[in-house]
C-alpha cells in the first residue's frame, strides 16, 4: 500500500532494485507466519466440519431426506415439516412442557442472587467459605447420578413417603416419578438444588467488586443490613444481572435436555415431553430425520428472536446488551 | 477510616437468623448426597426395610465388591477414565493452539477467522444434522466419538485468548532471537505461563467429559465402549433394574446386595473422582468463571 516509504536495504537487493509490490510484501508476511496460519486453519478447519457443515445439514428440514440419498439429492418439500409439527397432536402439550418448565425456572431467576446478597452478608469468612464450597458441590454431580439420587428418594419406599407418611399427610406410599403432576415441581426443584451455588458466583464476584466506602458512607447515612442490601449492593451489580438476564431468556426454550431425559418416563411423558425430547425421540428413535429436524430449527428460530428482543429491551431499559 | 461498630439487637438477630439459614442451606446441599453415601454401605438386604436417615445400620463392603467384580461396570469406569483424560489433553491442547494463533494480532485474516467462530456461538445445526455428520464420518462406535467432536471449543477459545493476550510481549522475544518458530514458543513459553487457565478449562471439560451420559446413548451401541454415566443412565431412567440383575449375575456376592444397593454404590464410584478433585480444583474455576463472564 505505502510503497514510497523507506524499503530496506536488503530487499532492495533481493528484489532486483525495483521496490517490493504490496503483493509481495503480504506474501513475505504470510510465510513468515506459517506456523500460526497452521495453527488457525486447524482450527478453522475444524469448525468447518463439526459446526458448518452440519448447520448446512439444517436444510434437511426442508427437503425429504432419507438414509438411501445424499442430502443434496433429497427433494425439496418447503415448510411441509414444519406444518405436520404445528398440526401434530403432540404439538400442543409438547409447547405447553417446554414453555411451562421454563418459564418457571426463569421466574427461578432472582433465587441466586437472593442467595448470594444474603451470603454476602455472613460476617465470619471461613463460615461464608465453606458455605460456599458446600453449595457448588451439587452442579459437580451428573444428571444421572442426581436423577438416581431423586429416584431413591421419591420411590414408593423412599424417605420423602417415610416423612409424609408419618406426619400423616398421605396413607398411602405415592410414585412421585410415576404421576404427570409432580413431574414439573421435581424438575424446578432439583434444579435449583444443583444449581443455586453455581449460579451465585459471578454474583458474588461482582459484589467483591465493589468498594468498601460506600457501604461505610451509607452506614454513616444510618442504613441497615437490608438498607444496604437493596440501596448499594443491588444497584451495584446491576449490570451483571441484566447481562445474565438476556443470557437466561435466549436459553429459555433450552428445557435442560440432560436433566428430562433422566427424569422422564412412558408414565409422565404427558408432562416431561419437551421439544428437546420429541427433536430426540422422533429423529433418533424413529429416524424421522427430516420431521425432527424441522423442529430443531423452529425452536432455533424462537430462542434467536428471544435473545434478541430481550437484547433489546435491556438495552433500552438500562443500557446494558450483549451486542 | 472505619467507624468503631457496635453491634445493635437488631444486627445481632439478622447475623443469627442469615446464619442458621446458610446452615439450613448447606444442610439441604450435603444431606441428599449424604443419604445415598450411607445407604451404600449399608447391606442391600437391610437397607430394603428403609429408615436409614443418618448412619449406615449393617456396615457393608458388598456392594461396592459387587462394583468392582462386575466386569461391565470396570469397562465402563476405565472407558470413563480413558475418555476424560485423553478427551482433555486433546481439547486443552488444541483449543489452546488455536487461540494462540488467534491471539496474534498480526495474524492475516485473523479478524475473519474470529468471526468464524464467533457465529458457531450463535447459530449450530442441532442434534439431528449433527448425528447425520457423525454417522457419515463413520465416526459411530469408536472411541473417537467422544473426543473428536468437542476437541474444540470457540467459547473456551475466547478465555484462552483473553489471557494469551495478557501475556507481556517480551517474553518470547528471546527465544525468537535464537530462532525459536511458534511451535517451540507455544510449548516451552507460552503453554508454561498460562498454567490457571489450562487447568479451568482443564476441568470443565474434564467434569464435562466424566459426566457426559448423551453421546454414549446417541453414538454409541457396542456395550464396550459404554462410558459409565451412559450405563447409569440405562439402570437409573430406564428404571431397567434388570439390566442391573443381569449385570450382578455371575458375580458371587448376590447374597447380599441388590440392584437398588449397588445402584447407589455404582454413583458413588461414579462420583467419587470429582469429590475428591474438586477442593484443589476449586480455586481454579471462581476464576475461571471469572475469565469467563468477563468476556459475557
Amino acid at each position: 500500500m505505502e510503497m514510497q516509504k523507506s524499503t530496506p536495504p536488503t530487499a532492495m537487493i533481493d528484489s532486483n532494485i525495483s521496490p517490493p509490490t504490496a503483493r509481495q510484501k503480504w506474501l513475505k508476511k504470510l510465510v513468515s507466519q506459517r506456523h500460526i496460519q497452521i495453527m488457525a486453519l486447524l482450527g478453522i478447519a475444524w469448525m468447518i466440519i463439526f459446526n458448518y457443515i452440519p448447520m448446512y445439514g439444517v436444510i434437511i428440514a426442508f427437503k425429504d431426506y432419507d438414509i438411501i440419498r445424499t442430502i443434496s439429492e433429497a427433494p425439496w418439500v418447503g415448510l411441509e415439516h414444519f406444518k405436520e409439527f404445528l398440526s401434530d397432536e403432540n404439538f400442543g402439550y409438547v409447547m405447553k412442557n417446554t414453555l411451562g418448565i421454563s418459564l418457571i425456572k426463569l421466574m427461578t431467576f432472582p433465587l441466586p442472587i437472593i442467595f448470594a446478597l444474603f451470603l454476602n452478608e455472613v460476617r465470619i469468612l471461613r463460615f461464608k467459605r465453606a458455605i460456599q464450597t458446600i453449595s457448588y458441590l451439587p452442579h459437580f454431580l451428573s444428571w444421572v447420578v442426581l436423577g438416581g439420587i431423586l429416584a431413591t428418594w421419591l420411590s414408593d419406599v423412599g424417605i420423602i413417603n417415610d416423612i409424609l407418611m408419618a406426619l400423616h399427610l398421605i396413607d398411602q406410599p405415592i410414585s412421585y416419578l410415576a404421576e404427570p403432576k409432580y413431574f414439573w415441581t421435581i424438575v424446578i426443584t432439583s434444579d435449583i438444588w444443583k444449581e443455586l451455588g453455581w449460579s451465585a458466583i459471578i454474583y458474588l464476584a461482582a459484589i467483591t467488586g465493589i468498594s468498601p466506602e460506600m457501604y461505610e458512607a451509607a452506614t454513616i447515612d444510618g442504613a441497615g443490613r437490608f438498607q444496604k442490601m437493596w440501596y448499594v449492593t443491588l444497584p451495584a451489580i446491576k449490570g451483571t444481572i441484566s447481562i445474565l438476564f438476556i443470557l437466561a431468556v435466549s436459553g429459555v426454550l433450552n428445557s435442560n435436555f440432560d436433566q428430562i431425559l433422566v427424569l422422564r418416563n412412558s408414565l409422565n411423558d404427558s408432562a416431561s415431553n419437551v421439544i428437546d425430547y420429541y427433536v430426540y425421540y422422533t429423529g433418533i428413535s424413529q429416524g424421522r430425520y427430516s420431521f425432527s429436524a424441522a423442529i430443531g430449527l423452529f425452536k432455533s428460530v424462537i430462542a434467536l428472536t428471544l435473545l434478541l428482543i430481550a437484547n433489546q429491551v435491556s438495552k433500552k431499559l438500562n443500557d446494558t446488551s450483549l451486542f | 477510616m472505619s467507624l468503631i461498630k457496635r453491634k445493635t439487637i437488631g444486627e445481632a438477630v439478622f447475623d443469627i437468623i442469615n446464619n442458621l439459614g446458610m446452615l439450613l442451606i448447606c444442610f439441604v446441599t450435603l444431606y441428599p448426597i449424604w443419604y445415598v453415601l450411607i445407604n451404600a454401605f449399608n447391606d442391600g438386604k437391610d437397607a430394603m426395610l428403609g429408615g436409614i436417615y443418618w448412619w449406615p445400620r449393617v456396615f457393608s463392603l458388598e456392594n461396592f465388591k459387587a462394583v468392582f467384580d462386575n466386569p461391565g461396570i470396570t469397562t465402563a469406569m476405565l472407558l470413563t477414565v480413558a475418555k476424560t483424560l485423553v478427551g482433555v489433553g486433546a481439547h486443552v491442547f488444541f483449543t489452546a493452539m488455536v487461540a494462540y494463533a488467534f491471539s496474534r494480532r498480526e495474524l492475516i485474516f485473523g479478524r475473519f477467522y474470529i468471526f468464524l467462530g464467533t457465529i458457531t456461538m450463535i447459530f449450530s445445526g442441532g442434534l439431528i444434522p449433527t448425528y447425520l455428520l457423525i454417522r457419515d464420518l463413520h465416526m459411530l462406535d469408536t472411541f473417537a466419538v467422544f473426543i473428536i467432536p468437542v476437541l474444540f471449543s470457540f467459547f473456551d477459545l475466547i478465555i484462552f485468548m483473553t489471557f494469551f493476550r495478557e501475556i507481556p510481549d517480551g517474553l518470547d522475544e528471546a527465544a525468537r532471537i535464537d530462532g525459536a518458530n511458534d511451535w517451540t514458543i507455544l510449548l516451552r513459553i507460552v503453554l508454561p505461563v498460562s498454567m490457571p487457565v489450562i487447568a479451568t478449562i482443564a476441568l470443565f471439560h474434564g467434569v464435562y467429559q466424566w459426566n457426559d451420559y448423551f453421546a454414549g446413548i446417541i453414538y454409541i451401541n457396542k456395550e464396550s465402549l459404554q462410558p459409565i454415566q451412559t450405563f447409569l443412565y440405562r439402570v437409573v431412567a430406564q428404571s431397567s433394574s434388570n439390566i442391573m440383575t443381569t449385570a450382578l449375575q455371575g458375580s458371587a456376592v448376590t447374597k447380599t446386595v441388590t440392584s437398588q444397593s449397588v445402584k447407589l454404590a455404582t454413583m458413588v464410584v461414579t462420583t467419587l473422582p470429582i469429590v475428591f478433585a474438586y477442593p484443589f480444583l476449586q480455586r481454579y474455576f471462581v476464576k475461571g468463571m471469572m475469565i469467563g463472564s468477563i468476556k459475557g
